[in-house]
């Protein structure tokens, strides 16, 4: 929820007003939130599959089930389900079925496929703290990786700016359909995230730009912007608490974002490698009162795997990437594994990757397969959690998508067999209860604007 | 098959004074060759080689054996053309040593072009990385570099901890295409100018009229031309059709690296014997090189008669091992599973000419084994066993000793106390 929707709602509890108060001048109306989303669930008919195996996303598999889908949402999930006279029957005889994938992850649209100068958009790297840019101003729907990741079972992800930047300005989720606008394509009443980065991007972005030049200049950085921030969100609080009268504040959009992160309405994704970084950016939600969601790419995390439980924190992994940086050589592929052990622990595979997102499944097989090597036995109902359930928790949507629970978002995946294989494949895949990717069917297969005239395919 | 049965092994035969000896009993074998797949046999190593492979092989006296209880063996896995041993962190400049990069001089490229630039004098075996690709089940890699249009060349390197390439054998390197405007005048038609300018001069120099090349640049182009195959680093189909037309006026032997829309010419490719390292994961459009991108162009090429073998185009050094993955994912899409195999196995070796030396599962060959948990090409799967030359290798690595390190329960000391 944004500061205005707050605002909004603070107003219907309070502005109920006695008479002699209606004299006063009228407050200021609350403003829609801006670039809201458009997105419209496409038209489908009710679904039945029929006696595959489900994964549920909340650690649950059910043998020879039945999933129905009806008016975009999970009807219901269990043996030997009814189904309305118009529903369309899948035989999933065979077939595995599991919540859509939903990447926390993701540079598409902002670092688009073809990957050249024009389309290098995910960067605001002119200056350390650019809390004030929204990704989704950046997101090209025509990039023809969505249609990839739609192939691979992605029915929702997150698209962050880059690293570059302490804080690199908000994220956007969107629903993975094909659109002319982003607006088209904006998970509705989801909240917006922000990207903040540790180590040594930033470091080696700004050492010759001004710094921050070193890890002590990053935390100053976060520390001032905070800091910062505190007083503007005061006076903005003060003016929405006190009816919207008078002057409003000036406003400022990159302390609009920073006091969106102290109110606890923006959630905090952080770019974080190692065990002691993360253990400082920690201190640094506690001493100015935030949450962090999650860490990202946290190569080290498994270090720290009890106190990411203790504390509520995600961390969003790569099964096996490592060395590119010193501040990743430390990485292991039962990482995701270890994180995911103790009591609370929230592990979540993402991408960061327009070939990654194709295939987050083999991604969550891989860390299955090494903490095997490791005597960590994990089930499948588990591991689909880490590209599901815990994701859409991360993001603040699980009470809306993420698993196949009555009266959830029907973006479900029907795969050919298990989907933690190499030979996995996603043959269908539903976003709110349309089947918008069929692998058997060419009409149901999206395809950018870009690949017109020119595409590899047959 | 556990991590402590495993370890257990590896005990009892490090002490074994025939450390080059094994027979591994009732394994499903994958040769990689053409007696393909091989139910419940055995193979009896000897002194580093296979001498025998077949069921119920008799079990020499003292002979440490092995019972794969049905898991699958394969030829140890070809790592893809990488820069392991080259590269320890890919952001720390003190660390890289695979592309030599020299500055353009006023009068033209002499300095960039030097095909005599060896990079396997820059390979450190004692790199992490080697470890971490053994643990993946890799047991051989191309040093590769790419910082010019003649790039220079590299080697194939076991990674055993030798100094020195397979059969000492060097591989010339050529980079064509988008990623080498810089270095060409800005157009790519100058690519192909400056390779034939430089191979003429390697030929038939003009006294006093040498622009391009150093006297060892010429020798070292020339033997290459002669003898050895080049490894082009090239992706559009017009520029494969253009280095296929380079190749036959010189009568040079090329293989193709990258090759995205190398299916469009899969037949001429075929006929002119031209084999091709791809990315078979690669689908996105990434550049205008590129747009031709599909999960199929492992398959297509194959139908056509093609040798494939994989590299991994993204982190190829790091995540090397990531090249079952591309293998398999290949097969997920219309390669046949023993051609996806032989894309790290034997084709590889073929292509890069140290196939009597490392490649299949054959009597005479060196034995470079891998046991499987299962399917070697299912990410599903993990490596369980290797041995180099007969030797079996510890599945250790410094990332297995992180794990290890932070899976021990707490003892009241920090970790650094650990192992």
């Amino acid at each position: 929820m944004n500061r205005l929707t707050i605002a909004a709602a603070v107003c219907a509890a309070l502005c109920v007003l006695p008479a002699h108060a209606r004299k006063k001048p009228d407050p200021a109306p609350a403003k829609p939130a801006p670039y809201a989303s458009t997105y419209q669930a496409i038209p489908s008919v009710p679904v039945l599959i029929q006696n595959a195996t489900v994964l549920t996303g909340t650690g649950v598999r059910l043998d020879n089930a039945d999933v129905l889908m009806q008016d975009g949402k999970i009807q219901s999930v269990g043996k030997g389900l009814g189904a309305p006279a118009n529903a369309r029957i899948v035989n999933g005889a065979g077939k595995w079925v599991t919540p859509g994938i939903i990447d926390v992850h993701s540079h598409l649209g902002v670092y688009a496929s073809p990957g050249i100068q024009a389309t290098s958009d995910g960067n605001e790297a002119t200056a350390p703290v650019t809390a004030e840019v929204w990704a989704e101003h950046s997101v090209w729907p025509q990039d023809t990786g969505f249609a990839k990741a739609l192939a691979g079972g992605v029915t929702s992800l997150q698209i962050l700016p880059g690293s570059a930047n302490l804080v690199g300005g908000r994220s956007v989720i969107l629903k993975n359909v094909a659109a002319t606008s982003y607006q088209a394509m904006k998970f509705p009443n989801a909240p917006h995230g922000v990207k903040m980065a540790c180590g040594e991007n930033p470091k080696r972005v700004y050492g010759e730009k001004g710094g921050p030049s070193t890890r002590m200049g990053n935390m100053a950085g976060y520390r001032a912007a905070f800091i910062d921030a505190q007083d503007y969100r005061r006076k903005w609080d003060a003016y929405e608490n006190g009816g919207r009268r008078g002057a409003a504040p000036d406003q400022d959009l990159s302390k609009d974002t920073l006091a969106g992160i102290l109110r606890g309405d923006i959630t905090v994704n952080i770019h974080c490698y190692r065990a002691d970084e993360m253990a400082a950016m920690i201190d640094l939600s506690k001493e100015f009162g935030f949450q962090i969601s999650s860490f990202h790419h946290g190569v080290e995390a498994y270090k720290i795997a009890d106190s990411l439980a203790r504390e509520n924190i995600c961390a969003a992994l790569w099964a096996d990437w490592w060395g590119f940086k010193l501040e990743a050589y430390d990485g292991i592929e039962e990482n995701i594994a270890l994180v995911d052990r103790p009591t609370g622990g929230c592990a979540i595979v993402h991408s960061d990757s327009a070939e990654g997102i194709q295939r987050l499944n083999q991604e969550a097989a891989k860390v299955i397969a090494s903490a095997a090597r490791a005597d960590i036995a994990i089930s499948p109902e588990h591991a689909i959690t880490w590209l599901t359930g815990n994701a859409a928790k991360a993001l603040r949507i699980d009470k809306l998508t993420g698993s196949l629970e009555t009266g959830k978002m029907a973006d479900v995946v029907v795969w050919n067999g298990t989907p933690f294989s190499s030979y996995a494949k996603a043959e269908q895949v539903y976003i709110d209860g349309a089947l918008l990717y069929d692998r058997s069917n060419k009409a149901l297969q999206p395809k950018a604007d870009f690949l017109l005239g020119q595409e590899g395919q047959p | 098959m556990s991590r402590s049965l495993i370890f257990i092994g590896l005990v009892a035969f490090a002490f074994n004074a025939q450390a080059q000896n094994v027979l591994i009993k009732n394994a499903t074998v994958h040769t990689a060759s053409s007696q393909g797949t091989l139910d419940k046999a055995d193979v009896l190593v000897q002194g580093g080689i296979i001498r025998a492979i077949g069921r119920n092989l008799a079990n020499p006296s003292g002979m440490k054996t092995l019972d794969a209880q049905g898991k699958p063996l394969t030829p140890g896995l070809f790592a893809g053309i990488s820069h392991i041993g080259l590269e320890e962190i890919s952001q720390e400049d003190s660390s890289v040593d695979y592309d030599l990069n020299l500055e353009t001089g006023d009068s033209g490229l002499i300095e960039t072009l030097r095909p005599e630039f060896d990079v396997t004098r820059a390979y450190n075996p004692r790199s992490v990385l080697l470890a971490v690709a053994r643990v993946g089940g890799m047991s051989f890699t191309a040093l590769g570099t790419d910082g010019a249009l003649l790039a220079g060349q590299g080697g194939v390197m076991r990674l055993d901890g030798g100094y020195e390439p397979i059969a000492g054998k060097r591989m010339p390197y050529i980079s064509i295409g988008a990623g080498k405007l810089g270095q060409s005048g800005s157009t790519r038609a100058a690519q192909f100018m400056l390779l034939e300018q430089a191979f003429n001069e390697a030929k038939a120099p003009t006294p006093g009229d040498e622009r391009l090349l150093t006297g060892q640049g010429r020798n070292a182009l020339n033997q290459a031309m002669a003898s050895q195959r080049f490894l082009v680093s090239v992706n559009r189909e017009a520029d494969i059709r253009q280095v296929l037309k380079l190749a036959q006026k010189y009568g040079i032997r090329v293989a193709l690296v990258g090759a995205s829309e190398a299916w469009r010419v899969a037949d001429q490719l075929a006929a002119a014997n031209v084999p091709v390292f791809i990315d078979a994961m690669e689908a996105l459009p990434s550049g205008f090189d590129q747009i031709g991108s599909t999960l199929e162009n492992a398959a297509r090429l194959q139908r056509a008669g093609v040798s494939v073998s994989f590299i991994n185009g993204n982190d190829g050094t790091h995540n090397a091992r990531k090249i079952r993955q591309i293998a398999g994912n290949a097969v997920s899409n219309g390669l046949p599973w023993e051609a996806g195999l032989a894309g790290i196995t034997s084709a590889p070796a073929k292509a890069l000419g140290v196939d009597a030396q490392v490649r299949s599962i054959e009597v005479g060959k060196s034995a470079d084994l891998v046991l499987w948990t299962g399917d070697p090409l299912d990410v599903a799967s993990t490596a369980a066993a290797m041995w180099l030359q007969g030797k079996e290798t510890p599945l250790v690595s410094r990332q297995t000793q992180l794990r290890d390190r932070y899976l021990a329960p707490a003892n009241g000391l920090p970790r650094a106390y650990q192992p």
